[in-house]
């Protein structure tokens, strides 16, 4: 190419790239603004103000005066909120300790049994995911009816087998309804920590097993000392993402034991306390966005201090393979 | 899979009875699994003396007589149709912009671009439910209350970080000659984006659209706070009426369980593997 004008080609050859910056960089904004965006109006602004509600007080929907900690010490140590704040976090520490046994011991022995390849682990595999897909509202309500103390398919199967004796009134009776909970979440759930330790027993490269099957015959040393510390990123994963889940449990209670946390309490829960504090029901009547948003904020920084702590004390025991 | 290295050992015996002891508890677990749910479609076919007489006999498969029931004498039809409409359109808005954010962090270098990739992950630790008076007073200031814009909007901010995680790790491991190959023969970004990379795009795309599907198409927490209009309301919701309207009637309400309970089973079994690599896609990363 031979250029009529030296002198132009200088100043052409400076703006083109700019321009192409320019272009560059509209189409990186064009990119990242509107999913930016969404996160602040629907994440970040909700988040913030939910810890700002939390220091009013609340008249219905409408906010009045700034009332400093006053509704976090009415939550924590006023009668009677104190009583039921305190009763349904112990509840939800009782939930917690017992899906750690239940649903994630459970998950890491089926994970181990369908790890050894037997005939029929596809299907194994299919089935004890299948209920991780379903709503909570179907599981809640099919296992509510199963658990009717005349009609219901678990005392029906019960007394066919002989075993009257155990027949109960599951949900009615306070010293079984919060277990009869307990096991349906975990009848529900249980395929999740299955398949995430079932992944990383997967990941384990085959020579480790080969070398330490030399060295051992017992399979229960084997696992605690090689399998159990090489699958420790699944463990941290199975045990926060149960943290987090058992502090904000709602759903299944609400379904199948009604918002007030029946029999008198015993299944009473922090997610049904704060939805009943914030939005009222048939039998209060009553709506508190200032408690409510107190309690919120207690939980999440509960779940928020103790998950982070958790994490970082899991994590420096995995080891990188 | 293992079983060649241990044969020579004379943990065989031992070896076997280990198998067979996985075994067993396996097919137990199995049983444990399916038989309520198996019961659950079998009462649907039943009558209330069926169900309280011989709870676990094989029901008359022909009798459809409770389905009927509930698709014509509730608004499940129109409950579904409410949860495909704000599903389908959740997961549509937040692959498409996570993948835009996705797209920026991982192909374009500029600066801060670590900095909003830090930004959408802490976005996965927080739990939105507890921000849900916030939620609610925003959505009535901005007259979406009540709609299915409210539940929208939530369900795209709530899958947003999820997503671009996913997409921002795959779009990451893209070669990127294709991408040099298409802007030298002076193809815009927006076609290179489009016609060449997006179509690269889609095993992520059905990893993060499937991690996201399951709790929106489930949840019940949202609607129940913003939806009080019956005609809006999605399944999980709407289930909690028509249980009411019929919580005499047994058979009808398991009908209407299975109902409820058939679209997304249906869907798992056929794509079992994506959902299960899906749904563990942020645990197993």
């Amino acid at each position: 190419m031979d250029a009529p004008d030296t002198t132009e080609a200088p100043t052409q050859k400076s703006r083109l790239p700019r321009l192409r910056m320019s272009g560059r960089g509209m189409w990186i904004t064009f990119l990242l603004v509107p999913p930016l965006a969404v996160m602040a109006l629907f994440v970040i602004y909700p988040i913030v103000s939910a810890l700002a509600y939390a220091f009013y007080d609340w008249q219905g929907l409408r906010r009045g005066e700034f009332v400093g900690f006053a509704n976090f010490s009415k939550v924590l140590f006023d009668e009677p909120f104190a009583t039921t704040t305190w009763n349904a976090f112990k509840n939800n520490v009782f939930v917690f300790f017992a899906l750690m046994i239940i649903q994630n011991g459970l998950g890491f022995i089926l994970a181990y049994a369908l790890w050894r390849d037997l005939p029929g682990a596809r299907f194994h595999r299919i089935a004890v995911f299948l209920p991780v897909v379903l709503s909570t509202v179907i599981i809640g309500y099919v296992w509510k009816l199963f658990f009717h103390p005349i009609f219901g398919a678990v005392n029906q199967l019960l007394r066919s087998v002989g075993l009257d004796v155990f027949a109960g009134p599951w949900l009615g009776d306070p010293d079984t309804a919060l277990n009869a909970l307990i096991f349906v979440n975990a009848w529900a759930w249980v395929g999740f920590p299955t398949l995430v330790f079932l992944a990383g027993l997967q990941r384990i490269p085959s020579e480790i097993l080969d070398a330490a099957r030399m060295e051992t015959d017992s399979e229960l040393l084997l696992i605690r000392k090689i399998i159990w510390p090489l699958i420790a990123p699944s463990a941290t994963v199975c045990f926060i993402l149960l943290f987090i889940g058992s502090f904000n449990w709602f759903e299944l209670p609400y379904i199948m034991v009604g918002l007030d946390g029946s029999p008198f309490g015993t299944t009473d829960v922090l997610g049904l306390y704060f939805y009943r504090t914030a939005f009222g029901n048939q039998s209060a009547g009553i709506q508190d966005f200032g408690m409510g948003s107190a309690l919120a904020v207690l939980m999440f920084l509960f779940i928020a201090v103790v998950a982070t702590v958790w994490t970082i004390y899991l994590r420096r025991r995995e080891i990188e393979v | 899979m293992s079983n060649t290295g241990t044969y020579e050992k004379p943990g065989l015996l031992g070896t076997f009875g280990r198998d067979g002891l996985m075994q067993i508890i396996l097919i137990a677990n199995t049983i444990v699994m399916l038989f309520p749910i198996i019961i659950m479609v079998m009462s649907g076919f039943k009558s209330n003396v069926e169900i309280f007489q011989s709870p676990f006999s094989i029901p008359d498969f022909t009798d459809i007589s409770n389905f009927v029931a509930m698709a014509t004498q509730t608004s499940f039809l129109r409950y579904l149709m409410n949860s495909f409409i704000v599903t389908g359109a959740s997961i549509l808005l937040l692959l498409t912009l996570g993948t835009m954010a996705a797209y920026a962090i991982a192909r374009y270098d500029f600066f801060g671009s670590s900095f909003i990739l830090l930004f959408f992950m802490a976005g996965l630790m927080v739990p939105l439910k507890l921000a849900i008076i916030p939620l609610f007073i925003l959505f009535r200031d901005l007259g979406i209350l009540n709609s299915h814009w409210a539940l929208i909007s939530v369900y795209t901010a709530m899958g947003l970080p999820s997503t671009v995680f996913i997409m921002t790790g795959f779009i990451r491991t893209l070669p990127r000659e294709l991408e040099d190959a298409a802007r030298m023969d002076g193809a815009s970004e927006l076609r290179i984006m489009w016609s060449v990379m997006i179509p690269l795009c889609r095993p992520a795309l059905v990893i993060a659209g499937i991690y996201n599907l399951v709790p929106i198409w489930n949840d019940f927490f949202f609607p129940l706070v913003f939806i009080q209009d019956d005609a809006l309301k999605t399944l999980p919701q709407g289930m909690t009426t028509f249980i009411g309207e019929f919580s005499t009637n047994w058979g009808v309400m398991f009908a209407g369980l299975t109902l409820a309970a058939a679209p997304i089973t249906i869907l798992y079994i056929v794509l079992s593997k994506q959902f299960i690599n899906g749904m563990t896609a942020g645990a197993v990363k």
